[in-house]
């Protein structure tokens, strides 16, 4: 796997990310402004699953309004975060948070669009036991992953 | 003054303890970035309310009466990690252009903060449902995404030192900018 990544960390993108002053700690800034696009997003029907938060709204309703700003959200991690790699993508390979956290990533992400979803559109009768562990599971997942992401940078 | 008082501050017991432990540190900064998904974002659904952007159909006082208090809650960890950061190398903070950006947009954000709930949000009966939120409203949400996007923005390049006060020779602007005490260049 390792040429593989030497590879990415090779090209002319990862170069240019590379050697610029500027565009690592920008694009830093926009994958945590993309946090908190995701942050609002999830957590407002996460605690709504839970019972908290906008109860007067109907779990199936804040789900539908709430998904195109977290796929915005998740596009935006996506898009930034590749960018970040790539830019050091061999540091990341040793890296064993980067490890965890592309460990729990794909897990969340499989975890939001087919579980959650899928439990908030059917959950016209309000919160339930089914509501409240799938908004545990899914704050659990994603805390996991945005904690694995910040240790990244801790244990270079 | 104000210098020597962080002066002061960054050599007691527990600002060295802090700075120097490996792992002390670096829980509190993680909780400092990972409380901004639920300060900042459930801050963003209630700006994205106001300008009448999505969830026009719930009413805008859920999200003030029922959603604010999750985002005061981040807000006082975020008050609490930040505080724990700044004691710990408090002159680092005092001295760094990016901070001193960070703080200016934080009167900003708290301005607006004020403003709003102290006028807009009082006659929120009227446009409570459905709709677009009047002119007042939106504004005060623009200027919210605004200041806190460039407090997120200006705190993470807080760990950048391009302009630090050790680092010389600095543009004229920058020392002032910052508060560096630069001595002056010998003839």
């Amino acid at each position: 796997m390792l040429p593989f990544f030497e590879g990415i960390e090779g090209t002319a993108l990862a170069q240019l990310i590379r050697t610029s002053l500027w565009l690592f700690p920008v694009i830093e800034a926009a994958h945590l402004l993309a946090l908190c696009a995701i942050g609002g997003a999830l957590i407002t029907v996460d605690l709504r699953l839970l019972g908290a938060g906008l109860t007067r709204t109907a779990i199936p309703d804040l789900a539908r309004e709430a998904r195109p700003w977290l796929m915005a959200g998740v596009a935006a991690m996506l898009a930034t975060g590749t960018l970040l790699f790539v830019s050091e993508a061999v540091k990341c390979y040793h890296n064993p948070f980067f490890r965890v956290k592309m460990s729990i990533l794909p897990v969340a992400l499989l975890f939001t669009f087919l579980v959650r979803q899928r439990v908030a559109r059917g959950a016209q009768g309000g919160t339930s036991m089914r509501t409240r562990v799938t908004a545990l599971v899914s704050l659990a997942l994603w805390l996991g992953v945005a904690i694995a992401g910040r240790w990244i940078g801790f244990s270079s | 003054m104000i210098l020597s008082f962080l002066q002061w501050l960054g050599e007691t017991p527990w600002s060295i303890a802090l700075h120097e432990s490996q792992y002390v540190w670096s829980v509190v900064e993680t909780a400092h970035v990972v409380t901004l998904a639920l300060f900042v974002g459930t801050a963003a659904a209630l700006d994205v309310r106001l300008l009448g952007a999505a969830m026009v159909q719930v009413p805008a006082s859920e999200f003030t009466s029922r959603l604010l208090p999750w985002t005061r809650a981040g807000f006082a960890v975020m008050v609490l990690t930040g505080g724990l950061l700044f004691y710990a190398t408090p002159i680092t903070y005092y001295q760094s252009l990016f901070f001193r950006v960070k703080v200016l947009l934080l009167c900003v954000a708290a301005v607006n903060i004020w403003y709003f709930h102290g006028r807009t949000h009082r006659g929120i009966a009227s446009w409570n449902v459905g709709g677009r939120p009047p002119r007042a409203a939106r504004i005060a949400a623009i200027v919210s995404l605004v200041s806190w996007s460039g407090i997120v923005v200006a705190g993470r390049l807080v760990a950048y030192n391009w302009f630090a006060c050790d680092i010389q020779p600095q543009p004229a602007f920058v020392n002032w900018a910052s508060g560096c005490v630069v001595p002056p260049p010998s003839p």
